[in-house]
């Protein structure tokens, strides 16, 4: 999943204290799954919104929406109706679902009110952490499942720096040296072997320093 | 020869070695560089200069290096790929090629977040593993990494760092010989202090037969305070400080001369390990105790080879 994390309340107030009719828009999928931008936390930040507009004297109502993904355009046009009622949309969406909706209202006020943070996985209720750097070729086979891109804080690809130690990354004691777990999971597998190679140079391109990124499946296209 | 340095050739043929470290300053002082060069000019065989150590910003590597030069110093050029790229790496050693350097030490570099821009990007296109591969394909294949050809000579002696003391151990030895197959021909380790655990590791390379494919030079932090013995125990990671070493220097009545002392202690220890073909000291902002350890430690006069 996407995770998300919704912008401090005082943040988003100086964003929207402009707007007349203001929408709050949440998105189902991994904004829910974050609790940052769900139907819940739309309906509490909405309240938490006109609270605020009340108590310093400003008009202007808060409406709240919400769909099922903010990144597929047949369901943001669904909401097409809401929308043009209002002047603005702070979507709690990731920065793909704000970014397509300022795409496909070119006459709103399209604002953040939620920070994306990374691609991960939900570790426990309330704790997630990253696992995927979208590098756009995966080297999950060459690294015993764990990824040294998206975990390794200097991204290396031929084992650990001289800064691991007892398990853990030179920058911080809380950060696992994921170099450690992938020794430790393919001395399990007995695989250790495959880190005698020198892993050779990488790619970057594909990993966004070529340039924004496309991808087109003719196979699918309408 | 490879590079036809000093190092080289005290080292290939067959002499112990000794390099120390030489920081830029954090600022325009040739000064700085030059007087770290007139003190160690005749106790070392080539000395290190740093490259934006613990990722604070200093004036360049490779202009370090040329100052040694000027004053008969031979330089190691320390090279990190976190402030470089490929290109920004090659076309520096095309640089320092051409300054007349002759040895380069290839190395990751510690966080940015340690330093003074903790924000920056880190560059890490390619890591320490694949820069050597690259140095060396440069020097021995005239070839730059994308393959094209390179017109002129570029004569390196190619070092890389090594630490015995980091975790997981077992692999610190795979990873050397990584490094020494991608082209390391010497290997300046973590300052060591915790000596079975360096001796342990020196057999599993022996095993190998890793000293007989790459020069290694033991690592040594003379321990100026009983304040630097604890927060390199406690706070450098990668660095193995043993409890007694800590007790050592708050029992001194001269912490320093008992700093010296364990220095001593230490090099004579690793004169009697096999494999072991010589020194390098980090007496960072202690430069001045260096002539007095190589001294002491019967390592005068340096050869000349």
């Amino acid at each position: 999943m996407i995770t998300l994390e919704q912008k401090k309340l005082d943040e988003i107030l100086d964003m929207t204290k402009r707007c007349k009719r203001l929408l709050v828009m949440g998105c189902e999928t991994c904004a829910a799954m974050s609790f940052a931008g769900g139907q819940r936390q739309v309906a509490e930040l909405a309240s938490a919104i006109r609270i605020a507009k009340k108590t310093s004297g400003d008009e202007g109502e808060v409406l709240e929406e919400t769909i099922a993904r903010q990144c597929e355009p047949e369901f943001v046009d669904l909401s097409g109706d809401k929308v043009s009622e209002c002047d603005a949309v702070l979507s709690l969406a990731c920065g793909a679902g704000v970014q397509l909706l300022a795409e496909r209202f070119p006459d709103k006020i399209v604002l953040p009110g939620c920070n994306t943070t990374f691609l991960g996985v939900t570790e426990e209720l309330g704790v997630w952490s990253e696992r995927c750097a979208g590098c756009g070729n995966c080297i999950l086979d060459k690294t015993a499942g764990l990824c040294p891109i998206a975990r390794c804080a200097k991204q290396l690809l031929n084992g650990p720096c001289g800064g691991s130690m007892n398990g853990k990354c030179e920058i911080s004691k809380d950060v696992d040296c994921v170099w450690q777990l992938i020794i430790d999971r393919l001395k399990r597998l007995n695989r250790l072997e495959m880190l005698e190679e020198i892993f050779p140079v990488k790619d970057w391109s594909p990993a966004g320093h070529g340039g924004p990124r496309k991808m087109v499946r003719e196979d699918v296209k309408s | 020869m490879k590079s036809g340095s000093n190092l080289e050739g005290i080292l290939e043929s067959g002499q112990f070695a000794v390099t120390a470290e030489a920081g830029p300053p954090k600022g325009t002082s040739a000064k700085v560089i030059q007087r770290k060069g007139e003190l160690l000019k005749l106790c070392c065989d080539a000395l290190n200069v740093t490259d934006n150590q613990t990722a604070i910003v200093r004036m360049s590597s490779i202009s370090g290096c040329v100052l040694l030069k000027e004053q008969g110093v031979e330089p190691v050029l320390q090279m990190v790929v976190r402030d470089r790229n490929r290109l920004a790496l090659q076309s520096d050693l095309l640089g320092a090629a051409a300054l007349g350097i002759r040895n380069v030490l290839c190395l990751s570099g510690d966080h940015q977040r340690f330093g003074n821009h903790a924000t920056a990007k880190g560059v890490y296109d390619i890591d320490s593993i694949q820069f050597l591969q690259m140095v060396k394909t440069m020097r021995d294949e005239h070839q730059f990494l994308n393959g094209e050809e390179i017109s002129g000579d570029v004569p390196f002696f190619i070092g890389a760092a090594a630490n015995p003391f980091a975790d997981p151990f077992e692999f610190r030895v795979t990873r050397l010989a990584k490094k020494a197959n991608a082209g390391a021909d010497f290997i300046q380790t973590q300052g060591i202090f915790d000596m079975p655990k360096f001796i342990e590791w020196m057999k599993m390379i022996k095993d190998r037969g890793l000293d007989e494919r790459t020069h290694i030079l033991a690592g040594l932090i003379p321990i100026k305070s009983v304040g630097m013995a604890r927060y390199m125990r406690n706070n450098v990671s990668g660095l193995s400080v043993p409890k007694e070493i800590v007790d050592r220097m708050a029992d001194a009545k001269e912490p320093k001369e008992e700093g010296v002392n364990i220095c001593l202690e230490t090099i004579e220890q690793l004169k009697e390990v096999d494999g072991v073909h010589g020194i390098h000291i980090m007496a960072v902002a202690w430069e001045d105790i260096v002539p007095r350890i190589v001294e002491e430690a019967g390592l005068m006069p340096r050869p000349v080879v």
